[in-house]
């Protein structure tokens, strides 16, 4: 079952209003116990790095979410700052990620000549899916999700990048390394957009 | 391509969703779950919802409504009205919010600001400023509790202050011009543009997507919200809830951008 990691931050109600809708079962998890039978795993996040992290560590689910997504190689799918926490380190913050997917999380205002970019990156913005990611199949040429970050994913393998969007610069704003998948967009907020894309990462 | 956002705002008075001309004289509109409903169908950007009443009367923000309201939206949605502390701002960030939109409390405590962005991320954290002309000037000043108390600041001022503070977003909205449907105060929406680097949103005095184009004109990429618009149909101001297709916004919102 679809299992999304509820460790008080995002929006949880969100995702499972989406995949009732499409009559699709998904369960919440709040503890390690409830992770059990989870098949497919959703990650939500929104605020700071370092407080996702804390929060993730203080749910106490970490070790067995470790130890569903590296040794199991259950399918994951950060949203946003859940996203974010794939990676090993963000400049928002101090503390390491989980380090699933390698690579940094940067500033759009460390970026030199972006200085007059109003931030946050807020709105409907085109996503380019590369390789013809699973995430966007099925998907028609023109892919626009809702965004609101101040914050991008760098990734340290080219290989991982699965979708790119354009804001001040071209930007990496979906992941991939091997089951891990990451979205930096909002996809339970992008109408038929996002539920196209969550779809599809169910029928993974 | 970053694309303005079409913001239907829906203002809410005893649970009901109604409509004011001028702050004055709200008109009742019908249910919001409803009106969420259909902008939903009709893949509206985002979606504004205030309760005009909380501040007003002091009360705690609705969270039962909230929590109703942000389960049925598949949109982005910013909720304001009655938000006095950043533990509230929190709480209604997790019935499922994305953003939640400040005025009175802050503009009598500015650290306020800080202390929400601190909690839930500067991403979340929407400044209203609700502005009035000083009697017989152009002077914008910025008034509170639902357009009875004059701060007399000035708008720019008050908006570069939240901005350093860690508001995410200003929200300018024209008392004038609310619900008059002849056009929006496009002179203080670019110097509000130029001022500050946060994404800001003009409220007031929309009646037509030409208005709507012509602040993109002057301002790029910013949001264009609007109550009466998206509420009401023809001169006798029928209640009917309407939204522009993909390409209506195309053709006239998206290009006045690519006009620039």
């Amino acid at each position: 079952m679809i299992t999304i990691i509820d460790y008080g931050l995002g929006n949880i109600q969100a995702f499972v209003n989406v995949y009732r809708r499409l009559h699709i079962p998904v369960a919440v998890a709040q503890n390690a116990a409830q992770l059990d039978g989870a098949t497919k795993l959703i990650l939500p996040g929104v605020g700071a790095f370092d407080h996702a992290i804390e929060r993730l560590d203080a749910s106490g689910m970490r070790p067995t979410l470790d130890e569903l997504v590296q040794k199991h190689k259950v399918p994951v799918l950060g949203i946003c700052v859940g996203m974010q926490i794939l990676a090993c380190g963000s400049d928002e913050g101090v503390l390491p990620g989980l380090g699933w997917v390698p690579g940094r999380v940067r500033s759009f205002k460390s970026v030199p000549d972006l200085t007059d970019l109003p931030l946050p990156h807020m709105g409907w913005n085109d996503v380019v899916a590369l390789n013809q990611n699973a995430l966007f199949e099925g998907f028609e040429d023109e892919a626009r999700f809702y965004f609101l970050h101040s914050f991008y994913f760098e990734c340290e393998q080219q290989q991982h990048h699965a979708a790119m969007a354009s804001y001040g610069l071209e930007f990496c704003c979906t992941v991939q390394a091997d089951n891990v998948y990451g979205v930096q967009f909002h996809p339970e907020k992008s109408h038929h957009f996002g539920v196209g894309l969550l779809k599809n990462f169910a029928e993974l | 391509m970053l694309r303005p956002r079409i913001i239907p705002c829906l203002l809410i008075q005893d649970g009901g969703l109604v409509k004011t001309v001028k702050f004055k004289d709200p008109k009742y509109v019908g249910d919001p779950i409803n009106a969420v409903k259909i902008f939903n169908e009709k893949e509206a950007d985002e979606l504004i919802v205030i309760d005009i009443d909380a501040t007003v009367q002091g009360v705690e923000p609705n969270y039962t409504q909230i929590a109703k309201l942000a389960a049925e939206c598949r949109m982005p949605l910013c909720y304001g009205g009655g938000i006095r502390t950043a533990a509230q701002a929190k709480k209604i960030i997790q019935l499922g919010v994305e953003k939640v939109a400040i005025s009175s409390a802050v503009l009598e405590n500015p650290q306020l600001v800080a202390q929400i962005a601190e909690e839930i991320g500067s991403q979340s954290v929407v400044v209203v400023l609700d502005h009035k002309s000083r009697l017989l000037s152009k002077h914008q000043e910025v008034w509170t509790h639902n357009g009875t108390r004059n701060t007399k600041r000035s708008v720019l001022e008050v908006a570069l202050e939240l901005e350093k503070l860690g508001a995410g977003e200003i929200v300018l909205n024209s008392i004038e011009n609310d619900g008059k449907m002849k056009g929006y105060d496009l002179d203080l929406a670019a110097r509000l543009r130029a001022a500050v680097h946060i994404p800001i949103t003009i409220l007031g005095g929309g009646g037509s997507l030409e208005d709507m184009a012509s602040v993109v004109k002057t301002c790029g990429v910013v949001g264009v919200a609007a109550g009466s618009f998206f509420v009401f149909k023809g001169a006798y101001r029928a209640v009917l809830i309407s939204y522009p297709s993909a390409q209506q916004k195309d053709d006239i919102i998206y290009s006045a951008l690519r006009a620039r």
